[in-house]
């Protein structure tokens, strides 16, 4: 393929190292996930599981723009989310497959990656439970006294439970350091965001609250980024909560067994022209921030990667049996009912 | 040596004092702060330990619940307070599906050390809503302690260690007995989780409860003992882990048991003793283990419906002459 020279004028508004861990990232991200749907197609992945291809330009633009003492919770789509905050490809597939080497032991699954070394709090199945959780945490860091923040996130679905209501406002009412981040991806499963309620416009949520709100398109790592920054800037100086509805779309189903007939080809087809990992690498390419040569070692990196990991999770042991009585309690002789 | 204390405020000693001993101990919940406690539980700690410790909530269990919860995963030791369990039904979710959960969940690497507490039962005519007991209902789910006792010298022993502890635990009360002294030792004391206590010892029959019902219970028991029978009565203090042990020990004595459980009777704590006697202690029982609860109904509003839903100390000796195969 012959490179294009089409460079523009303008310069790149963020430097090259940011561009090339978006790209990077948000490709890891994408190919993990299609390796996990060959997995789940194969039965080596079982439960529930939910990709979060399409979406990966919001981990990308959060991630950079934060810092690793802060905490991020979600949901239950959240393969990316664990990737971005660190998480290991090996700890993620292995955690698919249910081995003893996952990052919770084959305890989780899909739904559930926890890392307390990356303040990454879950990995949450009960749809918008973790909006309070995120508070909290948000409440523990302003009570310890530190400058960190909570990126609390949750999806479009979510936003129609009352916890997310009694959250804000609590939020608001104590000015609590927590970044909410609705990623609207259009459709509550097979429900669209229209068919929920009058407000469509899921930002104007915080309207209510008094809280800075702001629509961003979720399909650019730089608009996030930027707006992540000017919600973080403002929560670590002490003005409390800040509400982010970041316009994203999942090329997939909501989970593995939805075949996501909902929605038209064409909408899917006119997001994919959006697609944020080639938005990335057009930037990249038009602007010469970096060659073909370093955009194909990161392609290579990535792919290798993704092979050992697969490797790593087929060849990892079973979790013991006997490990279902362990981290049930923190009290180490807990008397479980054994009869 | 100790003092006459009542049930609020030995539990709110607990509280202060281990607040005073560790700055991630906070209280939140509703009207705990500037109204001193629905039930003056509270009263006074806004003043010693100023707003940033005792947090007035507005009217929303789930969120300030799931605030608790996420407040544990970070470092914290959240005590939160609920006005009544019947409103802590609200707050479920956060207590079931997320507090008991996270260490499961997160392979040990994320902790949840939260109290959950509240008055639990019926309290007079308070008809359907307000009149409901949850110990067996938080029982059920591994993850989670549950403590019930009024005794104020156990329940604030008790309230220390759940403070301490490094599982979410749920405190059940009694908004009756907020006013019910008891002596209360000076000093520095912890009651050990999962520990039953022998409140009165006897050789004829084992009567088992917890909570306000030990009031009846222990007013049967004076009755039997009136009438020569000789009653051993046992508080569990806590549901779970259950002290099936202590249980068991003394139905090997009087093969003779009556559970006494102001929950419903389906699946209740008081099936859940049953089970345990059977099990371990079959070739003792000289009569089918034999229970006392509150009616399989709503409790209507009228003084009438009330006498006829709750176990009472003629309805316990009843049951005790039954299991003796006396006359009543």
């Amino acid at each position: 393929m012959v490179a294009r020279k089409k460079k523009t004028d303008s310069a790149p508004a963020h430097p090259k190292e940011r561009y090339l861990y978006w790209y990077e990232l948000m490709l890891r991200i994408r190919r993990f996930e299609e390796r996990a749907l060959v997995m789940y197609g194969q039965q080596k992945i079982r439960g529930f599981c939910h990709v979060y291809i399409g979406q990966e330009a919001v981990a990308a633009g959060i991630e950079s723009a934060i810092r690793r003492e802060d905490c991020i919770v979600t949901a239950y789509r959240q393969h990316g989310t664990a990737l971005g905050r660190g998480v290991t490809s090996r700890e993620a597939m292995a955690e698919l497959f249910g081995k003893a080497t996952g990052i919770v032991k084959g305890k989780g699954g899909s739904m559930h990656f926890f890392s307390a070394k990356h303040r990454y709090f879950g990995g949450n199945g009960i749809v918008g439970a973790q909006i309070p959780i995120g508070t909290g945490i948000a409440f523990a860091e302003k009570y310890k006294g530190t400058d960190n923040l909570c990126v609390t996130m949750f999806g479009d679905g979510a936003a129609r439970q009352g916890a997310l209501h009694e959250s804000f406002n609590m939020a608001m009412a104590w000015k609590l350091p927590v970044l909410y981040i609705v990623e609207n991806n259009g459709y509550a499963m097979g429900t669209s965001v229209s068919r929920t309620s009058n407000v469509v416009e899921l930002y104007k949520l915080g309207a209510s609250y008094d809280m800075p709100s702001e629509p961003v398109d979720g399909m650019n790592p730089e608009a996030v980024h930027e707006a992540v920054s000017r919600a973080a800037e403002y929560i670590r100086a002490g003005n409390g909560p800040y509400f982010l509805e970041v316009r994203t779309y999942r090329y997939k189903g909501h989970s593995v067994s939805d075949p996501a007939k909902y929605r038209t080809k064409e909408e899917v087809e006119a997001y994919k022209e959006r697609d944020p990992i080639k938005l990335i690498e057009s930037i990249i390419r038009d602007k010469e921030i970096a060659t073909e040569q370093e955009l194909q070692a990161i392609r290579d990196l990535i792919k290798e990667e993704i092979d050992d990991c697969v490797r790593f999770a087929e060849e990892s042991p079973w979790p013991d049996p006997s490990e279902l009585y362990t981290d049930n309690y923190v009290q180490a002789d807990y008397p479980f009912i054994r009869d | 040596m100790g003092r006459m204390l009542a049930l609020r405020d030995a539990l709110r000693e607990a509280m202060s004092e281990e607040m005073r001993r560790d700055d991630t101990v906070f209280l939140m919940g509703e009207e705990v702060a500037e109204y001193n406690g629905a039930y003056k539980v509270s009263k006074g700690m806004l003043d010693e330990f100023g707003s940033k410790r005792v947090i007035d909530t507005p009217i929303a269990e789930l969120g300030f619940a799931g605030i608790g919860v996420g407040a544990a995963m970070n470092g914290l030791r959240p005590i939160i307070e609920f006005m009544t369990w019947n409103f802590a039904v609200l707050a479920f979710d956060q207590i079931v599906n997320n507090a008991a959960k996270t260490l499961s969940q997160s392979a040990g690497q994320f902790k949840c050390p939260i109290v959950f507490r509240g008055p639990t039962g019926s309290a007079g005519q308070l008809a359907q809503q307000h009149s409901q007991t949850f110990e067996s209902w938080m029982a059920n789910v591994p993850g989670l302690k549950v403590i019930s006792c009024v005794d104020p010298a156990d329940a604030k022993g008790l309230l220390k260690s759940a403070i301490r502890d490094d599982d979410p635990v749920c405190v059940m009360e009694s908004e009756l007995l907020y006013g019910h002294t008891g002596e209360v030792p000076d000093g520095e004391y912890l009651v050990p989780i999962g520990v039953a206590a022998v409140r009165r010892h006897g050789t004829d029959v084992t009567l088992v409860s917890f909570n306000k019902m030990m009031l009846p219970t222990l007013e049967a028991a004076d009755i039997l003992a009136s009438e020569g029978i000789s009653a051993e009565v046992i508080d569990l203090r806590t549901i779970r882990p259950l002290d099936a042990r202590t249980v068991i020990e003394s139905v090997k004595k009087t093969n003779r048991i009556v559970v006494i459980d102001e929950s419903w009777p389906f699946a209740g704590v008081s099936a859940e003793v049953a089970y345990v006697v059977q099990k371990h202690a079959f070739d003792y029982l000289d009569a089918p283990v034999t229970r006392i609860n509150a009616a399989d109904t709503s409790l209507g509003y009228a003084p009438t419906f009330v006498e006829e839903y709750l176990p009472n100390a003629g309805k316990i000796v009843r049951a005790v002459k039954e299991v003796m195969y006396m006359r009543y």
